[in-house]
């Protein structure tokens, strides 16, 4: 009896198929071999990640409420200050590093900028912004606002590239300066999806906030490292629901505000 | 309407429009300012004027980098491969049935399954891999483990949600093709959706591979395995021309990934 079987879209090849599979369980068989895993350890710690399931379940919001407070504000305050300087300085630099309207140098210039600032995870640039400007949240501020140029500055540029050209030749033609071309023929076309990227960036530079506290750049990063350092897990997990929840009501109002704008 | 003579200005926006836009920025403006203000509160302004300062002395110090010192990163280098290679594979295993519990076209339920399918979803991405990590360490103990772990569930909201937007993309009329020969649930989503969002779910894998590559060579900062453990011990040693090796090392690393990613995603689609 001939049964049916369905073909293979991704590796036609049958050979291929098979050396992909060796190459994938050997490279397993290797990988987890190498991970040294401290058995009992790992088991002693059973105990402790229940423990943290239950303060996750009941999270404990009023013992440290004063710290979480404290903390949760320099978070929205180094977001809202990083955001608003990082867009702001982003236009430029976006501007700059796209090819159609910028000269050569400007984009050399403009586009190495934000390939440094792209290469660079937030916390390295913390530990080395924190060292330069001392413990606190001007240097998260610093750390955000440079993570949000190179974000912002790359998506527009491309932005910028893929604008249609029609617009452009015709506010050339009436004779329009530079300044007034970028005005009137490209800010209208990209500015609906400008403004949903600044509010992603807002949410990204929120959940970015709460992890640059854990090398001295401010924000709830340090208060929820003391609480887990300290083994209480309730507390932590009471700062993990806020976290979330705020990341959360920032998604839906950036969609609701996406949905305005467009 | 305005009248329409010479020194008329010709403006694209209504009066309404306008002054909802203009009250917008008022408030910006005002919320930045106010910000500022409460941030600053604590700032150390000494510090922040002799930065040019620290900053030539910390460049002096940094240079010429210690290249000797790559000789005991190999280890660590490969450790960090694993912990996101292995990180990536536990969290598409277990975003996969997540996503089918999330998407609206193959839920078993909206009302009860997709809001929990939704939640682990929004909390896994909300929390950065490194909390992840410093949680882990704290329960599983310092080591590999714990990262790869950490890069899993982060990584279980991310793939998560893109496949089950992809899912829900998917054509209607070949399950429907499939549902009228008789199958059964398992052989409607095996048969007329899994092909269709198969090569999507392997680019969106590698994608997050690729962000996991970016992500595991910090998670040593916190006890987590991998090369970062060398950049925290280097730190606290204060050994700045390790530091400019290492970081020089992870650079390489990010843009070796990144280029194969690339290089598999666009193969693929």
């Amino acid at each position: 009896m001939r049964t049916w079987q369905r073909p293979h879209y991704l590796v036609p090849n049958k050979r291929w198929r098979l050396a992909l599979w060796v190459m994938f369980i050997a490279y397993l068989v290797v990988g987890i071999g190498s991970v040294e895993v401290n058995w009992m350890r790992a088991y002693e710690g059973l105990d402790r990640g229940a423990k943290f399931l239950a303060g996750f379940l009941q999270p404990d919001f009023t013992s440290r409420a004063k710290d979480i407070y404290a903390g949760i504000l320099e978070s929205l305050t180094m977001t809202v200050t990083s955001t608003v300087v990082g867009i702001l300085l982003s236009l430029p630099f976006g501007v700059g590093a796209a090819r159609n309207i910028s000269p050569k140098p400007v984009y050399l210039f403009c586009r190495s900028f934000i390939a440094l600032s792209r290469s660079m995870q937030e916390i390295i640039v913390a530990i080395f912004l924190v060292a330069l400007f001392g413990f606190g949240a001007f240097a998260g501020f610093l750390t955000l606002t440079y993570a949000t140029i190179g974000f912002l500055g790359k998506l527009l540029a491309e932005e910028i590239e893929g604008i249609d050209r029609k617009q452009l030749e015709a506010i050339s033609a009436t004779g329009a300066s530079w300044l007034q071309r970028v005005h009137m023929a490209i800010w209208p076309q990209v500015m609906p999806r400008m403004i949903g990227l600044s509010f992603y960036r807002f949410d990204i530079n929120f959940r970015e906030s709460a992890v640059i506290g854990i090398v001295g750049a401010g924000g709830i990063g340090a208060t929820l490292n003391t609480a887990i350092d300290r083994y209480e897990y309730d507390s932590a997990g009471a700062i993990l629901l806020i976290i979330i929840v705020i990341v959360m009501a920032c998604e839906y109002l950036s969609g609701w505000i996406r949905k305005w704008v467009s | 309407m305005g009248q329409l003579d010479q020194s008329t200005l010709w403006h694209s926006n209504n009066r309404r429009h306008a002054r909802i836009i203009w009250g917008f920025w008022f408030i910006t403006v005002l919320l930045t300012v106010y910000c500022w203000q409460v941030m600053n509160e604590e700032t150390m302004w000494v510090f922040v004027y002799d930065a040019p300062e620290q900053g030539a002395d910390l460049l002096s110090r940094m240079f010429p980098p210690n290249w000797l010192y790559i000789n005991q990163l190999y280890e660590a280098l490969w450790d960090t491969l694993n912990i996101a290679t292995l990180g990536t594979l536990l969290g598409v295993i277990l975003a996969f049935p997540v996503a089918f519990l999330a998407a609206r076209n193959t839920t078993p339920s909206t009302k009860f399954v997709r809001p929990v399918a939704l939640f682990i979803i929004a909390a896994s991405r909300s929390i950065n891999s490194l909390i992840w990590a410093l949680l882990l360490v704290s329960i599983l103990g310092p080591g590999i483990l714990a990262g790869i772990i950490a890069i899993g569930l982060r990584s279980i909201g991310f793939v998560a949600k893109l496949l089950y937007e992809s899912i829900e993309e998917t054509n209607g009329t070949s399950v429907e093709a499939i549902e009228s020969t008789g199958a059964s649930r398992f052989q409607v989503i095996n048969y007329a959706i899994i092909p269709q969002i198969l090569p999507a779910f392997l680019s969106i894998a590698i994608f997050r591979w690729d962000i996991n590559i970016r992500e595991s060579t910090i998670l040593g900062l916190v006890g987590a395995g991998g090369i970062g453990l060398f950049l925290s011990s280097s730190l606290n040693t204060l050994a700045w021309p390790q530091v400019t090796l290492i970081i020089l090392v992870i650079l390489a690393t990010v843009v070796v990934s990144e280029y194969f990613s690339a290089k598999v995603r666009s193969l693929l689609i």
